[in-house]
This record gives structure tokens, sequence and C-alpha cells, in this order.
């Protein structure tokens, strides 16, 4: 394991000699239980794009229950059963399966899998100048660990009484009471936090020990940064919910009472259990990890988009030190701004103006953070392609994201907006059209130096303007449906007459949902396709990159690099008469 | 403790372990001790705490060689600690 | 796997090895974890409208001793790393020993604990105390087990590596015995909190 005694082999001589063995390693080695960080990030893409596929096939059920309520859905009501679809409609508690299950898939298996375990495995040690994470088989144990919670959540819908339906949220005393799969999801939560603690403790170790020479902090390229701090947030914010799932565990299984309140009556019956709980108090467990998760999700996003705008304005990006000062004091004030999605719980003014203060207080980066990006476009010669074409929409779909968030932030009105569909269409516009068109963009950006050929840039533009064209269909509606006080997670919302008046909006949303699923077939198409006709890619730096991932040859062996690198400048060093000059490169 | 203590420098870490492994034994039967006295609630909390918060100085500073790293593990133990009040601060809120 | 620095010798700049470094942000990640269930605690305890005393409920002389067993583990533990850095091994494998012989005391005094309340018909689902009692006392007692399986594989199997790797060996003893000193650490708190407020 560590280096032979008694020789001092040269890097380089170490380098060929670990090639050649990992040369003989059995195919299982090397591309199952591997313990190859990029084969790992790949293994943790290729399943998270497979969840967000299983989570927005989901939502795409459950839009024909909201845009044609209580009709039968065709053909595949049919094929789905009884149990689930009587009649081929969709019953109500399939509904609230469908809603719960979309939401944690989506956020648990689908987002944060691929930015931080796929991008952040493949690329983090890689742009640090290292051969691997510090802890090559800890990261294989974390992709399995969170392989196996995939699963467990998955199969979940198989269980009795179906999977867990009380919203990702899983409050009690519901999610307590609930005859379902809660208990699977609890039990699938805990492999999912355990294997996100193993990943942001190999994230943080390899990032600060493992960069190569001259790689100071400052240096760092953003999506480093992003990494690092993302990985403080799993590392500190998860374990109240992994404690908290227990906790809630416990009164599923072993009858205790830590949410359960006195003299609670369900059914019109008091329910057997010894009381004394709070509910309340999951709910700040819960948000105590989970405010934290939202910058989990949009962080890793936020510096993919910046090494692509760096690289098609071929500018240095404007504001470095401020964005990383920005993106730490994000970090930092995420922990303390979590009951701001407790305001309606009955808590007191002193405590809801100390989080509504910090919530305004924390949109403040975020701002910053979307200034610098557009300072950098200010005076650019961009180059639109496709990965920078969902860059560039990034930037003014998180700005509505972030911008709709503030009337929550502020109590007044989130009295009016709590719980209805402006809060959906809010979070919404800053993970889909924010987060996941900042991953597809790195997925165009990096696949020519993962997979060693180009896409095809056609398929790619369609992919991209379907995609921005539906999705605003989809989650501006709901902005107005929200303002009309329209509530979430609804079955049928006509029965109101104020949800009867925006039911037309439904159909616009629906429609935009099935165009958008529609627009994703050339992305998948492209992905694979190009794999075998995509036009090959042998240079190191087709983009004209300045971090260190574009140093290695396309796509990376076994060791990345197959000399020993150093960093002698700063990233995204630009100049109208040097053209390029990486970070890697001497002069 | 760098890798590059002398055998001489270990032995009388030893000695100090010792003496710490005493004086916890030591705070445990105080800690006991007082409880029999039965104070009034606000004092036991603080008195048990603070003598908690001496034994946990003394395994972290000496056991867990804290007293001798640097930096790096002294800036994820702020970051912590800061943390942890901010978690322990839901119990005021309910 | 040689490619990777650090492992066996400290960052010129943090100091640390990178298991050193790993094995502290895990710690920093079972504080959060304690924190909450000692935050639960709290809530739990000052909404009550009865709450027993832990000198009512516990068995305070168990607690004490077993409080005193941990504290001695964690001597043992790291007299067992000293005996390392002397590179004497059989001292490491007697002091090694004695903290997983201690270890499995504590555990047996656990399970009479344990026996004794369900004995008198007190389980989790009994009340709140119970319910918090069990559960931090229980997630603890696996922390114990945990520490056990390593601490022995490294008295065991694991020491195998001393012949060839010594450093890298005391550097895993090292931080065996930090996750050792933490679980350790957590007891110190819970013994006040739980058996004698």
């Amino acid at each position: 394991m560590s280096a032979s005694h008694g020789h001092a082999a040269s890097h380089d001589e170490q380098i060929k000699h670990t090639l050649e063995h990992w040369a003989h390693e059995p195919f299982w080695k090397k591309y199952i239980f591997s313990i190859d960080h990029k084969v790992i990030g790949l293994q943790y893409a290729i399943c998270s794009m497979v969840f967000l596929l299983i989570g927005f096939g989901m939502m795409l059920l459950m839009r024909w229950q909201l845009a044609y309520p209580n009709q039968p859905l065709p053909l595949i009501g049919g094929i789905l059963g009884e149990s689930l679809f009587p009649g081929g409609v969709m019953s109500p508690d399939t509904y609230n399966q469908l809603g719960a299950m979309h939401g944690t898939i989506m956020i648990f298996l689908g987002v944060v899998p691929l930015s931080v375990g796929g991008f952040g495995n493949y690329l983090l040690p890689i742009q640090v100048g290292a051969h691997d994470m510090a802890f090559p088989k800890l990261n294989m144990a974390s992709f399995w660990v969170f392989f196996i919670g995939g699963m467990i959540m998955m199969f979940s819908f198989l269980a009795p009484g179906g999977a867990a339906a009380s919203g990702w949220t899983s409050y009690p005393p519901l999610s307590v009471t609930a005859q379902n799969a809660q208990s699977y999801w609890l039990v699938g939560m805990v492999f999912l936090i355990t294997s996100s603690l193993l990943g942001s403790v190999n994230t943080i170790v390899t990032a600060i020990q493992l960069r190569v020479r001259g790689l100071s902090f400052m240096r760092w390229p953003v999506l480093v940064w992003a990494q690092v701090i993302t990985a403080f947030l799993l590392l500190l914010a998860f374990p109240p919910l992994e404690a908290a799932g227990v906790l809630q565990l416990m009164d599923r299984l072993a009858g205790t009472s830590f949410f359960m309140p006195s003299g609670l009556v369900v059914s019109g019956e008091v329910l057997q259990v010894s009381g004394g709980g709070n509910p309340i108090l999951w709910q700040h467990l819960f948000w105590f990890l989970a405010h934290p998760e939202v910058y989990v999700l949009i962080l890793p996003a936020v510096g993919i988009v910046g090494e692509i705008i760096a690289t098609n304005t071929r500018k240095p990006l404007y504001g470095y030190r401020t964005l990383v000062y920005s993106m730490l004091f994000l970090g930092f004030t995420s922990f303390i701004v979590w009951a701001h999605h407790m305001f309606m719980t009955g808590m007191g003014t002193t405590l809801s103006s100390f989080f509504q203060a910090t919530t305004m207080i924390i949109s403040i980066p975020s701002v910053i953070v979307l200034t610098t990006y557009l300072l950098t476009l200010w005076g650019a010669s961009i180059r639109y392609t496709v990965p920078m074409l969902f860059a560039l929409a990034f930037l003014p779909m998180f700005a509505i994201g972030g911008l709709t968030g503030l009337p929550l932030g502020l109590t007044a009105s989130d009295i009016h907006l709590h719980d209805t569909y402006y809060v959906i269409g809010h979070f919404h516009y800053v993970v889909a059209p924010g987060t996941l068109f900042a991953l597809m963009a790195g997925v165009y950006h990096w696949y020519p130096k993962v997979t060693g050929r180009m896409f095809n840039e056609t398929l790619g533009k369609i992919h991209f303007w379907g995609s921005i064209v539906s999705i605003n269909f989809i989650f501006m509606p709901m902005l107005l449906m929200g303002m009309m006080g329209v509530s979430r997670r609804l079955y049928d919302q006509t029965v109101y007459a104020h949800g009867a008046a925006g039911q037309s909006y439904n159909l616009v949303m629906s429609w935009g949902a099935w165009a958008l699923a529609i627009f994703q077939i050339p992305f998948i198409w492209n992905l694979i396709v190009s794999l075998k006709k995509g036009k090959v890619v042998t240079e190191e730096n087709p983009w004209g990159g300045t971090t260190l991932e574009w140093a290695t040859p396309t796509p990376p062996p076994h060791t990345n690099f197959l000399h020993e690198v150093e960093v002698f400048r700063d990233p995204y060093q630009y100049s109208p008469n040097r053209n390029l000059l990486p970070q890697f490169v001497k002069e | 403790m760098s890798s590059h203590d002398s055998p001489e420098e270990i032995k009388k870490a030893v000695k100090l372990y010792i003496g710490i492994f005493v004086a916890l034994l030591f705070l445990t039967l105080v800690t006991v001790g007082v409880s029999y006295i039965h104070l009034s609630v606000g004092k036991a909390v603080a008195l048990a705490l603070f003598v908690a918060s001496i034994k946990a100085s003394l395994v972290a500073l000496f056991f867990m060689h804290l007293k001798d790293e640097r930096k790096i593990i002294y800036a994820t133990i702020g970051l912590t600690g800061v943390l942890f009040v901010f978690l322990m601060s839901i119990s005021m809120y309910l | 796997m040689s490619l990777i620095p650090y492992i066996d010798h400290e960052h010129p700049v943090t100091g640390v090895t990178n298991a050193k470094f790993g094995i502290w942000l895990f710690l920093a990640s079972e504080v959060m974890l304690f924190g909450a269930l000692f935050s639960t605690y709290i809530i739990l305890r000052t909404g009550a409208t009865v709450w027993p005393h832990g000198y009512e409920v516990l068995n305070i002389p168990m607690g004490t001793l077993n409080t005193a067993i941990l504290i001695t583990s964690s001597v043992t533990i790291v007299l067992a790393w000293a005996a390392l850095k002397m590179r004497q091994l059989p001292k490491f494998k007697l002091y090694m020993g004695l903290t997983c012989l201690l270890s499995l005391i504590f555990l047996v005094i656990k399970y009479f604990e344990y026996a004794a309340k369900f004995h008198h018909g007190y389980y989790p689902a009994t009340n709140t105390y119970f319910a918090i009692y069990f559960v931090i006392t229980g997630l603890h007692g696996l922390h114990i087990i945990g520490g056990i399986v390593v601490n022995a594989y490294l008295l065991g199997p694991g020491s195998k590596m001393y012949a060839t790797e010594p450093e890298r060996f005391t550097g895993r003893v090292e931080c065996a015995g930090l996750y050792w000193h933490f679980v350790d650490l957590v007891w110190i708190f819970v013994f006040p909190i739980l058996y004698l407020l």
C-alpha cells in the first residue's frame, strides 16, 4: 500500500508502476467494487440520473391527476393496478405516496448524489492535483451504502400500505401513525445520511491535505470551494436528522412518544401511547438539517456555473475573493435560518423576528454570487456552447427562485403564502431550472474529458431550448396559483372555490411537464449514442480551461496525471495577449 | 504529539496520563458526592455540567492530544462548537 | 495507493496525517449527533409535568462504576499508543487487551442495568424519561460496540501491520484512540445528566 522501502522511486516511476498494476486488476475491482474516484463518481452519476428520471416520472403521473382530476389515466392507469389506480384513477393515497417519494428521491437520490457524489467525486481530486481521494476504500463504501439506501427507498413501494406518504418532511404525528413504509423511509435515510457523512470527510481531507504544490486555498477553483463548503454543511447538519430519524423510528416501532403529544385522538379514538412528546421537536430537528440541505443543493451548482462561465467568457472570474467569502458566509449562515420553515407553528414574535432577520441577511451572499457572475459576462466575448447556454440560463432562473424566497422569508407575507403552491414554485425554480440546469451544463461541459467523445451540438441545443421554455410553463403558474391561496399537496384542488378558479393553470403546468419530459429524450439519446458515434476527442484541453482537470489525458487514466503537476498561478487567468494561461503551465 | 517524540518524552507523557487519570476518578467521585446533597435544580445542573466540562477538557486536551494540535483541528472543533450551540438553542424555543 | 501522501507522516501546513484529520471531522459530526439527543432531552424534560430525578430511578453505584471503567479504558488505550511510540509491541497488546476487556465489562454492567429495568416493566414506551434514557445510552452503547470491534481488530489481525509499517500502525491506533476518547467524553456528560440530575 505505501511506498516500498529502501528504494526511492521517483514520482513518475510510481505513477507508471501504479498504472501497470491497475491494468492487471480484474473487471469487478476496476469497475464494480472500484476504489478509483472516477469510477465511483460515474457510478454515483449514472445511478442518480436514473433516480432523477424515476422521480420525474412520478411527478409526470401526478400531473395527470392535477390536470384532469378524478379521470382515469389512459393506458398507464390500467397497468399500474387496481390498488394504486382503482378504475384507472389515481387514488388519493397513491398521490400522497408519489408526492412524498418524488421529493425524497429528487433531493436525496438525485440532485445531491449527482452534484456531490458524481461531480464532486470525479472532479475534486483532479482539480486539486491529487491522484485519488484521501480514503479510496471509504469512498467506495459510501457509494455502496448510498446504493443500499436507494434500493430501500425504491423497494418501499412494495411494502404493505405502500411507500411513505407523509411528504418528504415526514411530520409527526401523521408519519408516526401512518400504516405504510415510513419506517423503510427512515431506515433508508439512515443509510443515505451515513453515505453522505463518509463522503464529506473524504472531500474535506482530500481538498486540504492532498492539494498539489502551489495550490493555496485562494487558488482553488470555485467548484472546489463549493464542494468543500457543501461537505461541511453535510457533515455538521445531517447528524441531527439522523438522530431525529432514529427517534421517529422508535416512536413507530418501539411505542415511544418523542413526537407524540398526550391525549392525541386519531379517527375518534385516543391513541394508546405514553404521550408527553412534542411534534414541533421533529420540525426543529428536521429543518436544522433541511435548511443547510438546500444550500447543499445549490452550492455545487454555483461552482459548476462558475467554471463554465469562466471557460466560455475567457475572462478571469470577476470578484473571485468576494465570491469565495460569500459562499463561506452563506454556508455558515445557513445554520441559523431554519425556523423560517416554521413561521406558522405558533412561535412568538421575538423568535420569528430573529429568523426573519437572518433569512433576509442570507439573501445577500446569494445576490453577490449572481452579481459576480453577471459582471464576468460584462464585456466578455461569449462562446455559446451547449454547457454555456445552460449555465447562462441558470442565472435568471436562480434569480427568480431567490427573489420569490423573499416574501416567504418575511413573516407578514409568509402567513398567506406558507404551504401554498407559491412555495413549490419558489423552491422548484431554484432546484429545477436552477441546480438541475447547472448539473446538465456540467454533464455537457465535462463529457468530452470523461468519455473522450464530443456530444452532438444540435441535440444539445434542442434539449436546451425545449427545456428552458417548457420548464417555465411548469413553475411560473405555481407562483400565481399560490398567491391565489391554493394549498400544496392537494389531491384535487377543485373541491375548493379558489382552487377551482386556478384549475386552468394546472392544464398549462401538466402539458409543460410532459413537454419537458419529451425534451429530455434528445439529452438521454445524446449522452448514450455519442459514446460510440461522437467525434473522438484526444486533446487534453478541448474547451481551453485553466484548472487542473484540463491537464490530464482525455479520458484520464487511473492515476489522473501521468506526471507530477504543480500550480503556478490563480485559476481563470485569460488575457488578450496570452489568450490562455492555465494554472498548471509554467510560463 | 508529533511523530518525532523521543522515548523520554513519551515516558513523561505516560506519567502525565496517569496523573490525569487520577484527577478524572477524583472528579467523578466529586460529581457523585455532590448529587447526594440535592441542591436546587439550577445549581445542581450548573455544577454537574461544570465538573463534566472540566473532565471533558482533561480528556480532550491530554488524552486526545488537543493541547499539541494545530490550527486546522482547532478550527474544526471551533466551527463545530458554534454550530453545537445553535443546535442546543432549539431547546430554548419549545 | 503509494501515490497518496500524508498517510504515515504529517502534512507540513496542517500538521496532521489524513487519517487524523478525517477522524476529527467524523468526531465533529458525532458531536452534532449526540447534541441533537441532548437537545431532545432538555425539551422533553422542560416540557414534562412530571420527570423523575436520575437517582430515583437509576442505579448510581453501577453508573459510577461504569464511569470509572470507561475512564480507565481511556487511559489504557492512550498507554497502548504510547507503548507503540516506544516500539514496545507486547506492552501495546497488554494495554489494548485491557481496553477491550474493560469495554466488555462496561457492556455487561449495562446489560444488567437494562435487564433490571425490563424486569420491573420499564421500557422505552413507558414514558419519555425512559424513552430518552434508552435511546441515549443505547446509541452510546452501539458506539462502544463499534469501538470494541475496531480495537479488537487492531489488537489481533490488524497488528500484523506493525511489522512492516510501524508508523502507519501507530497512526491507526492513535485514531482509534481518538474515537474511543470521544465515546468516553460523551459518557462523561451522559452520566451526570441522566443518573444524577
